[in-house]
């Protein structure tokens, strides 16, 4: 594999170039496809507005209302983000405590279950009442809360994973728990986290939106998206979903660019 | 048949686990002196206590009656010291760590200067033959190369003592030989005292200067046999009729334990 | 530290059973006794910080609202309405549920049992994710309503559509999940495909399909709820808590019990696969 590595490493830019057209091509092809079989599918069969709005009417939409549509974009995605910051943060820093203080983690057993099972999303409204409804508070405070278990439980997961003869080692070289702490459980952890910042970084983003559903200034993507479709606007409602798509990936991507970043050594010997 | 002072005194060591059905006596009444500089091999039937009687030197768990004492200490004290280096079967790298940053892991948790880890972990991995790999992660390596890896690990704060539970036992036998003649060659170049845990009656009879037959249910000694096979040792040595002896001798004190 | 995780409720290993029939009684121990926490922080919360009704009632007042009449007195009770709404929202998600529940089994089983289709046809499955059908379900609502299709329906496909995908990848992991050497030792049994499928991997998949089951509960929940916002919705315990989140300044734990309803909605949805797990997979079904 150290091989391989060392291969592409030496490639030519054209190689480089053919190689990533390899690996995104057929991705690309078929969107293409897609919204071709879309846009002729909508035109042939009539199919109504208010059902799917052909993509080149949403692409109008697009160009139109650019730069507005990126404006209440960026206002959810601000929301989503802060939601995102908060619990991811306040998740993994009681992971932290939680292998510290057993209790912890089993004091929270009840809420980390019934976070799977209870639609927190109907929480909105009241979390309205106390950060007001039309505010960005109370759309932080619901993804933070959605965003918080999952990066707990896969956290405290990643804390505990190191077999017990990686601890026996660091007992032998008469480490502190400190130094076994910082040297061995949390490298071991970035794996669950950042599988646990990939699944909040999706969540966040529909999270925000949907909060939005059930209120929010009409500057915020979701209730563009509601207000627009309740009028007959679908198109524009349409783009307003592509633009929350396009933020979603690119939060998405960018997770996994630090992902690589921070852990070099689960990327290397992919081929 | 020892002439030196013991590193290591065992007497009347006893262990006892708390089972779920009950306790169960893992090694009873084991008494051993190991002295400085030998190669000692553990061998028995699974379950007599191989494992339990090495982490018990190592202080990786506590003994139920009798005493350990390492080099007048007792083995927390040594393991303090730094005096333990460990093999598991499983090379336990840190998937995250290069080749060399694994080696001086133990160097870094001692405190040593940057440029002293770096002289060290060079070093001991031309000693191992992996001189090549310092920069590659330890998932782009085989199998046969990570346990030596973990053997550089092991001996880069040059420990006295060198624990090894099975450390070839997931290796082919053509890997495993070659490793065995490594081994030696390394150990002839420290002075380490070495206890090494094995299921394999050749490669105990190759390495070892005594090899110690265990029997289970309650652990026991079974047999001390002294190896006396001259060193340096090599591939010829394993067509030696001697060593095929011994091995039978090993096999007959295995079979009566 | 497995213990840990069973606590967690997370992908336990076979092991321990030991502490098992411990848990459960302490389980309920648990409940009795974080409910009563609850309460017990609640009450003196609202006690300490002087909170008002209008930013934390009372919780009697809130448990007394479902015993209360509507429309000044004259209408059906609160409760009874609110458990009305729920019914409709657990029939939309649970019709949702079992669309997309029997989808996704028939494509994990077909994938098994073609690599061809699979390879045509997952990363098309997969794709499917990439389409954000929460924030859609108001066209999805709106479209199907001009459409003319019955008020359940629209609800009912945004249910499927969250329980299908992963409902697909859990079954196919689960039917590839028997023990490497346990198909060898079938064939040498001469068995036919047919009993490979329902003595080895129908039975290995089913602890994954559960848990692909529940993700899908509560997602279908959610679903049916994030339906049921639109203007127009009449029915579904989405519907009541948008009102009641509107008529808040005059009677705020109206607001209170429709959100206490909506959770206990999903926890029960939730339980039930719990418990239908239990009863099929056996004990040593993961919690
Ligand atoms: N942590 C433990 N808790 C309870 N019993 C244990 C524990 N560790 C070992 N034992 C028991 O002690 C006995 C000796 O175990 P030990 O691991 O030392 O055997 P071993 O000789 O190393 O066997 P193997 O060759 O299979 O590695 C066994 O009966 C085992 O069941
Ligand atoms: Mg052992």
């Amino acid at each position: 594999m150290a091989v391989v590595q060392a291969n592409l490493k030496q490639l030519s830019p054209a190689a480089r170039g053919r190689a990533f057209a390899w690996r995104w091509g057929p991705a690309l092809a078929t969107l293409l496809l897609v919204l071709v079989l879309w846009e002729v599918g909508v035109r042939l069969f009539h199919v109504a507005v208010y059902l799917l709005p052909p993509p080149s009417l949403i692409g109008a939409r697009l160009l139109e209302r650019g730069s507005f549509l990126l404006g209440i974009g960026l206002y959810t995605f601000e929301e989503a983000l802060w939601g995102f910051i908060i619990g991811c943060s306040l998740g993994a820093a009681v992971a932290v405590l939680s292998v510290r203080w057993r209790w912890i983690a089993h004091g929270l057993l009840p809420f980390a279950v019934a976070s799977n099972a209870v639609p927190i999303i109907a929480l909105a409204p009241l979390v309205g009442i106390w950060f007001g409804s039309t505010t960005q508070g109370s759309k932080i405070v619901i993804v933070a809360i959605m965003t918080f278990f999952p990066t707990l439980l896969n956290t405290y997961r990643g804390l505990l994973s190191p077999a017990p003869e990686a601890l026996e080692l660091m007992h032998s070289y008469a480490a502190t728990s400190t130094q076994s702490f910082l040297k061995l459980r949390v490298p071991a952890a970035l794996p669950f986290l950042f599988n646990a910042l990939k699944i909040s970084a999706t969540l966040s983003i529909i999270g925000a939106i949907v909060s939005e559903f059930f209120g929010g200034p009409l500057k915020a993507l979701g209730v563009y998206i509601t207000s627009q479709a309740g009028i007959g606007h679908y198109a524009e409602a349409w783009a307003a979903i592509v633009v929350a798509c396009g933020l979603g990936m690119a939060f998405y991507l960018v997770i996994v660019v630090a992902e690589r970043l921070v852990m070099p050594w689960n990327t290397t010997g992919e081929s | 048949m020892q002439v030196q002072a013991p590193v290591i005194a065992i007497n009347n060591l006893t262990k006892t686990y708390e089972g779920g059905a009950g306790q169960v006596v893992a090694l009873a009444n084991v008494s051993l002196q190991i002295g400085a500089g030998e190669f000692i091999s553990l061998i028995g039937p699974s379950g007599c206590g191989k494992s339990t009687l090495m982490r018990l030197i190592g202080d990786l768990t506590q003994p139920s009656a009798g005493s350990i004492a390492v080099k007048g200490k007792t083995p927390t004290c040594a393991r303090r010291d730094r005096d333990y280096g460990i093999v598991f079967q499983a090379p336990v790298l840190y998937d995250w760590r290069t080749v060399q940053r694994n080696v001086e892991l133990p160097l870094e948790i001692m405190g040593q200067p940057r440029s002293e880890r770096a002289r060290r972990s060079a070093e001991m991995l031309k000693l191992v033959g992996l001189s090549e790999f310092e920069q590659a992660y330890p998932r782009q390596l085989s199998g046969g190369m990570q346990q030596r890896v973990a053997i550089a690990r092991a001996l880069v704060f040059a420990p006295s003592i060198l624990l090894m539970d099975e450390p070839f036992g997931a290796l082919d036998e053509l890997t495993r030989e070659r490793m065995q003649g490594e081994l030696l060659e390394i150990w002839a170049r420290t002075n380490a005292t070495v206890i090494f845990v094995t299921h394999s009656i050749p490669e105990a009879v190759f390495l070892s200067d005594r090899v110690v037959v265990m029997s289970p249910r309650p652990g026991r000694i079974e047999a001390i046999i002294p190896i006396d096979l001259p060193r340096p040792r090599d591939t010829l040595t394993r067509e030696d009729p001697h060593f095929f002896a011994l091995a039978t001798e090993v096999r007959e004190r295995l079979r009566h334990s | 530290m497995s213990d840990d995780l069973i606590l967690l409720g997370h992908d336990v290993p076979a092991a321990s059973r030991r502490v098992r029939p411990l848990l459960r009684e302490s389980r309920t121990f648990a409940v009795i006794t974080l409910v009563v926490v609850i309460v017990v922080l609640w009450e003196s919360a609202k006690l300490l910080f002087h909170l008002p009704d209008r930013k934390l009632p009372h919780i009697g007042s809130i448990l007394l609202e479902f015993g209360t009449r509507t429309q000044g007195g004259s209408g059906p009770y609160w409760g009874v309405l609110m458990l009305n709404n729920a019914a409709a929202t657990l029939g939309e998600a649970l019709t949702g549920f079992v669309l997309g529940g029997v989808l996704g089994c028939l494509l994990a089983v077909v994938f098994t049992a073609s690599p061809l289709l699979e390879r045509g046809l997952l990363p098309y499955v997969v794709g499917s994710q990439l389409v954000p059908i929460l924030a859609i379900a108001p066209m999805v609502v709106i479209g199907m309503g001009h459409l003319g299709a019955p008020d359940w329906l629209s609800k009912a496909i945004i249910a499927a559509y969250l329980t299908f995908f992963p409902v697909t990848i859990g079954m196919l992991r689960g039917l590839r999940s028997a023990p490497p050497d346990s198909l060898p030792l079938m064939h040498s049994y001469a068995a036919s495909s047919s009993q490979i499928f329902w003595k080895l991997r129908l039975p290995a998949s089913l602890p994954y399909l559960f848990t692909a089951l529940k993700i899908a509960a509560t997602a279908s929940i959610i679903g049916s709820i994030i339906g049921e916002l639109p203007v127009g919705a009449a029915r579904g315990i989405g519907v009541v808590v948008v009102n009641a989140a509107q008529y808040y300044n005059s009677r705020p734990q109206n607001l209170w019990a429709a959100v206490l309803v909506a959770s206990l909605l999903g926890l029960c949805f939730y339980g039930a696969v719990v418990l239908a797990e239990r009863l099929i997979v056996g004990p040593q079904a993961q919690t």
